[in-house]
């Protein structure tokens, strides 16, 4: 990129060859001064650095850790150092907090600030869920969601609003970074450089910066593509566009697939959701992520592209072995079809800690009784092998077979035929399969009517 | 009167506005170098050959050191000088600082330090406690043994016995802000530093000693830290030597901070413990006799291990009298980072010793855990009965733990709803509820005796605002605002007239860590002594103009009254300077009555104690082990508390803090002794949502018998120990599953896997 431009705190900034690879936070922090935003841990997990954007799509909490400059272009952001109003009133979220008393060394505090002041702009209530991806060490979050609870669902203050016409600037690509504007201009450009860096939200190329110190080469920034983020019902099923948010899939699946959208809604945390792309998820191949065992147990497919030539695989097949996907240089994900279905999926993710963890296993089974037998089944777990994976001979363990307890127990021993996990600092392989084996009779236990969610437990 | 009042963190509005500064914010003149360490890649050996070509090239990079230039090598230990800066050739754990790098930014740093090759000559590295014992691998000669009565007797006596054993794990303080620490260079070789530290006079010290100056020539400055829990009482050394140095050398400001990685690879966690124990009682559960082992795992080097450990023993009474008792203590070397001071300094690891004792006992004798707890408290102080000692024989004047706990139980339904627990627990396969009461009583006070003192540096200026420096520093508990309390307290104006400054080493000197619970007691003592030499002084001046006695002399609501006339507190000081009457005081404080005998234990190592006691109550799946807190009900007792809000947010931030190290907050290390739990997305410390459904927290109406500041409780570490009563909740939770013959034995942390793993067996066994 040549150029970029974008608000800060509600002027326009345009910034000059920015190293494509810079943070926002590195570059608010060393280059504009702004420290109030505060680097808790450089990958995504802590939410010290988080920062609110606004873009054509709305308002959001994004990380600044792992945000690249390009990926501003065109949107506004609005730091801690932002939010008081044009006479230098508090914003209603700052008195809050002060009034509750939900600061104690107070360097989380710039950022549960920024997040409930997205909330709040967004018409929501602050609460477990969008702060999750917050971390507190000092208070024991009490006094902050009495905090969120007291602003409530006031309205934000005017001078948040940001005007996005006050933006000018076309981003001037360069060679080695692009930001595509469409899928088609996308294909071309990638077919030249095959071996360049996409990046959809970055919360995993972030980490390969900030982490690892790597040098990512030719870039190109896949969130200019407005028509890669589209998501519609076809004929064939739900098509999700890959550089669809996770935060917009969740918002899809959930009418129609609640499970699935509860286990999106423990996918990181709302600032990571609100950058991470299903294309990532995919794309990243990752044995534990946690959309393609859900996205395998409905069938969904993988559409691929490169450069002009199309191709739809099972997405259960694109994952070759651990490492290694089925795409070829130059190639994309364009997007991914979930088939229409009656809905019997259960998804169950299993971390240390609940929220904003990543799996130790993720469980999702979709199971059809038909005059009490099992007439169809699909079950696939992230986390058990080296790539999200078919519990086939467990699935044929349980195919026209009576569904009950006999069954279960029948079915539950198959497990050791599909999986062989490894043990590491999530899980320990025993764990990983007796708890995969317990998922299924918990999935038989519910659809028996027994209480078997800890959420649904109240003292 | 501003103590006793709800008044917001003084830091408050700059925490929410991001105008609080911290080191990392701190405005650094241009050409400022940035530091980071070369870390070892192996847990015992030494280096073969150490190649810094590819690193000294690296772009921006300005200075490489590795042993080979500096001797003599400085030593970072805030204890006995086994901490060299930088390996000078031995290898001790993965981890440790081999070299370290200045370059013009933070990334060149850290960019460069990875382009090191270093070769090794490995050694079978000691990792486990069975290791340890086999190799002899310790701190100290032997163990340390502390006792009272005869334990091995009542043993041999009791009517039943058992003996078990649980593991703990350590814990990484995880504060939001790590490690740092920026000096800059003075005229004349002097150096000012500024470093997130709980001690800047160990600082200075360990600064000075490096550098071969006097401590006059070091001046630390902390400001705040953004989280310390013990976990900068001496971590920050190296930073503030490596900074020091390399700006006295270069002649530029130094910064370093640690990328969050490299601060949990490097620093010391808590210590993780395994107590066995061998326990007679009686029929009702009233102990007998009990002798316990602690080990734990102290890490390469010393540190603050020792009295850590010490203080794991003091506690291994908690609120429960042991008549007959003896704790035998091994603090291993093991190649593991050096573990540290973290939020109770041990004592919480003592506790979950008895606790599980008791737990243990009452499943035995198939009673409520709280009988037995009941069965074994000290009694509440009365003049009338025989004083009862602890296991190291200070006598316990000022115990309230019955009282409290019987408030507690009516305040929490305790009984009902253990009740209701068991017939939902009957009715449900899959989810099973538990509950659990456990108390804490925490002793305070520096177990090393010198400690425990302070000073504080009072100015009045003339217009009547006044400026407060103290010996304590603030990292988020609150400290500098209870300690204005008292100082607006005693001069009778608002707390907007006290300005509270930067801890400095050049305004208050020889100053204690912040640390032990202590600062606001023993700070705020030495500013109220400040305090109140200066208003003796302006008392007596107006007593002498006015023809009256300095005692006549008031200061309230902002102003001062004497024989019939009013003053506002800014005249009276106008006035005073007028007069030549000196309106700067230092204050000192020193606590009274305590002494220990740390190697015989026993003596009487703290002032009082402080009490409470948790109920919690949590669901498990046992199918899984997934499991929640629904409800945590807390009464603690504060003394008098200096400011209540804050002190409820000592309780509820140290609540969660604990139920963390307990559930899931797991270090895992693997065979290599690498850390393998290093970053947040594999180290889970709670989130939002892990704190209990309804939290229910009040403070225990009552004063500290013991003359402290306002005759208040020090608070930052007993409340910690509270998250006890969500381990005991789920063992009770687990418990629900089998037949009440076989113990559940939970150790900790109890993750899901740990929790499904105890499940198994009680299925197993019924
Ligand atoms: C704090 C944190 C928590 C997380 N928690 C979870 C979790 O709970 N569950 C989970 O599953 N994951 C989690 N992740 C991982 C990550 O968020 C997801 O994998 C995410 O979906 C990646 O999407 P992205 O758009 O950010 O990917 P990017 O980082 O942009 O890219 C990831 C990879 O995919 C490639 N790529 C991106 N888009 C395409 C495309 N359209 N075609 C081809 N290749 C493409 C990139 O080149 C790169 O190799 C977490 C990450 C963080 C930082
Ligand atoms: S710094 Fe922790 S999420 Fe960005
Ligand atoms: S106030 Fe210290 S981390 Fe939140």
């Amino acid at each position: 990129m040549k150029q970029i431009e974008f608000l800060l705190n509600g002027n326009p900034i345009c910034v000059e060859n920015p190293t494509p690879d810079c943070t926002l936070l590195d570059w608010l922090r060393e280059t504009r001064n702004l420290t109030g935003t505060k680097e808790g841990c450089n990958e995504g997990d802590c939410g010290a650095c988080t920062i609110m954007v606004t873009d054509r799509d709305g308002t959001r909490a994004l990380n600044s850790c792992i945000l690249f400059l390009p990926q501003l272009h065109g949107k506004a952001v609005r730091t801690v150092e932002g939010l008081r109003g044009p006479e230098g009133e508090t914003h209603p979220v700052q008195d809050a907090m002060v009034a509750h008393h939900g600061s104690q060394c107070g360097f989380c505090t710039p950022g549960f600030v920024m997040s409930m002041a997205t909330a709040q702009h967004c018409g929501q209530e602050a609460d477990d869920d969008t702060l999750a991806g917050n971390l507190c060490r000092c208070t024991g979050y009490a006094p902050i969601i009495r905090a969120a609870k007291d602003v409530g669902q006031t309205p934000s203050p005017a001078w948040m609003a940001d005007d996005l016409s006050l933006l000018q600037q076309n981003a001037i690509e360069s060679d080695t970074v692009a930001r595509p504007k469409s899928s088609d201009a996308l294909a071309t450009w990638y077919e030249k450089h095959p071996t360049a860096t996409l990046i959809g939200g970055a919360t995993d190329v972030g980490l390969w910066v900030t982490k690892q110190l790597r040098d990512l080469g030719s870039i190109a920034f896949l969130n200019g593509a407005l028509d890669l983020k589209e998501i519609h019902k076809t004929e064939n099923g739900l098509q999700i566009g890959a550089a669809a948010t996770m935060t917009d899939v969740l918002n899809a699946v959930k009418p129609l697939y609640p499970s699935f959208a509860e286990m999106l809604r423990r996918f990181a945390s709302l600032q990571i959701r609100n950058a991470a792309t299903l294309g990532g998820n995919i794309a990243n191949g990752s044995p534990i992520g946690d959309s393609p065992p859900a996205l395998i147990a409905l069938g969904a497919s993988l559409h691929l592209r490169k450069g002009q030539t199309r191709r739809t695989i099972l997405l259960e097949d694109f994952f070759l072995e651990y490492g290694k996907q089925d795409r070829a240089p130059g190639e994309f994900v364009e997007a991914i079809t979930i088939p229409h279905q009656p809905d019997a999926l259960r998804c169950y993710k299993l971390s240390k800690r609940f929220d904003q963890d990543i799996s130790a296993i993720c469980g999702c089974f979709s199971i059809l009784i038909a005059e009490g037998r099992v007439s169809a089944a699909r079950i696939a777990f992230g986390g058990m092998a080296g790539t999200p994976c078919r519990a086939t001979h467990v699935e044929n363990a349980l195919l026209n077979q009576p569904w009950n307890a006999e069954t279960i127990a029948t079915a539950k021993a198959a497990f050791t035929k599909d999986y062989t996990p490894l043990s590491d600092m999530r899980a320990s392989a025993e764990y990983r399969i007796m708890s995969a084996q317990n998922m299924l009779e918990r999935y038989f236990s519910e659809s028996m009517g027994l209480p078997t969610d800890i959420h649904e437990v109240s003292a | 009167m501003s103590v006793a009042k709800s008044l917001p963190h003084d830091s408050g509005s700059l925490h929410v506005s991001g105008e609080a500064r911290y080191i990392d914010d701190i405005p650094t003149p241009s050409g400022t170098l940035h530091l980071a360490f070369g870390l070892s890649e192996i847990a015992c050996g030494t280096i073969d050959s150490l190649d810094l070509g590819a690193v000294r090239s690296a772009d921006g990079v300005v200075l490489v050191w590795s042993a080979a230039d500096l001797s003599p090598m400085p030593d970072a230990s805030p204890s006995v000088h086994d901490e060299p800066l930088l390996s000078t050739g031995e290898v001790h754990y993965v981890g440790q600082p081999i070299f370290v790098v200045a370059a013009d930014s933070h990334l060149a740093a850290r960019k460069a330090v990875r382009k090191a090759e270093i070769t090794y000559r490995k050694k079978l590295s000691i990792q486990t406690v069975e290791e340890a014992l086999s190799a002899d691998s310790r701190f100290e000669d032997g163990p340390r043994i502390y006792s009272k009565g005869d334990a091995k007797q009542a043993l041999d006596d009791a009517p039943h016995r058992l003996q078990g054993q649980i593991e703990m794990g350590g814990q990484e303080h995880f504060y939001l802000e790590g490690q740092a620490a920026l000096s800059i260079p003075q005229e004349g070789g002097e150096v000012v530093v500024h470093s997130s530290t709980q001690h800047p006079t160990e600082i200075q010290h360990k600064v000075a000693h490096a550098l071969n100056i006097p401590m006059h020539g070091v001046r630390v400055e902390t400001r705040r830290m953004g989280g310390g829990f013990g976990g900068k009482e001496s971590q920050g050394n190296a930073l503030a030597i490596a900074t020091a140095m390399i700006a006295s050398a270069t002649g530029k400001p130094c910064k370093m901070r640690y990328d969050r990685d490299d601060d949990m690879m490097i620093t010391g966690k808590r210590h993780d413990f395994q107590i066995t124990y061998d326990v007679g009682f009686d029929d009702t559960g009233r102990i007998q006799g009990i002798d316990f082992i602690h080990y734990t795992r102290c890490g390469w080097a010393q540190d603050l291990s020792l009295p850590v450990a010490d203080r794991a023993m003091l506690h291994a009474d908690n609120a429960y009298h042991l008549p007959n008792a003896r704790i035998e203590s091994h603090r291993l070397k093991t190649n593991i980072q050096s573990a540290t001071a973290y939020r109770g300094f041990g004592g919480p690891q003592g506790i979950i010793g008895i606790e599980r004792v008791i737990d243990h006992i009452a499943t035995h004798l198939k009673r409520d855990p709280l009988s037995v707890r009941r069965a074994n408290f000290y009694t509440d102080f009365d003049e009338t009965e025989d004083v009862q000692t602890t296991p190291y024989h200070q006598p316990i004047t000022d115990c309230v733990i019955n009282s409290i706990v019987d408030e507690l139980c009516e305040t929490s339904d305790y009984r009902t709803r253990r009740r209701a627990i068991q017939s939902w627990n009957a009715e449900n396969p899959i989810l099973k509820r538990g509950i659990a009461l456990t108390p804490v009583k925490f002793g305070i006070s520096f177990t090393l005796t010198h400690l425990n003192q302070a000073g504080a540096l009072v100015h009045v200026y003339q217009d009547g605002s006044i400026h407060l420096n103290h010996g304590g520093t603030e990292m988020g508990q609150g400290l500098f605002q209870k300690v204005a309390q008292v100082a607006a307290s005693r001069f009778g104006v608002d707390i907007d007239q006290v300005k509270i400054t930067a801890t400095d080493t050049a305004k208050v000197p020889n100053t204690s860590a912040t640390a032990a619970s202590s600062g606001s007691d023993l700070n705020g003592m030495a500013v109220q002594n400040a305090c109140d030499t200066i208003r003796d002084r302006i008392a007596e001046f107006l007593a002498e103009k006015h023809k009256t006695i300095p005692f006549d002399v008031l200061f309230e609501n902002g102003n001062v009254f004497v024989a019939g006339t009013t003053y506002s507190f800014a005249e009276a000081a106008k006035l005073a300077y007028e007069n030549r009457v000196s309106l700067s005081a230092t204050g000192f404080y020193k606590t009274p009555d305590i002494k220990w005998d740390r190697i015989k234990g026993e003596g009487q190592p703290f002032f009082y104690f402080a009490y409470g006691a948790a109920v919690s109550e949590v669901v498990i799946d046992t199918l899984t082990g997934e499991n929640r807190i629904l409800r945590t009900d807390i009464l603690h007792d504060a003394g008098a508390s200096l400011n209540p809000a804050l002190d409820i947010g000592q309780i509820e931030g140290g609540f969660v803090q604990g139920a963390g190290w307990l559930t899931t907050e797991e270090l895992v290390w693997d065979n290599r002794g690498q850390l393998r739990t290093h970053a947040p997305s594999t180290y889970k410390i709670p989130a939002c949502s892990d704190r209990p459904d309804v939290f229910n927290v009040a403070l225990w109406k009552g004063e500290n018998p013991a003359a402290t500041v306002y005759r208040s409780k020090a608070v930052g570490e007993p409340p910690f120990v509270h998250g006890a009563s969500v381990l005991l909740a789920l063992s009770d939770a687990i418990a629900a599953v089998g037949n009440g013959n076989e113990y559940v034995a939970l150790d900790a942390p109890a993750t899901a896997e740990t929790i499904l793993h105890a499940v198994n067996r009680q299925k197993q066994s019924a």
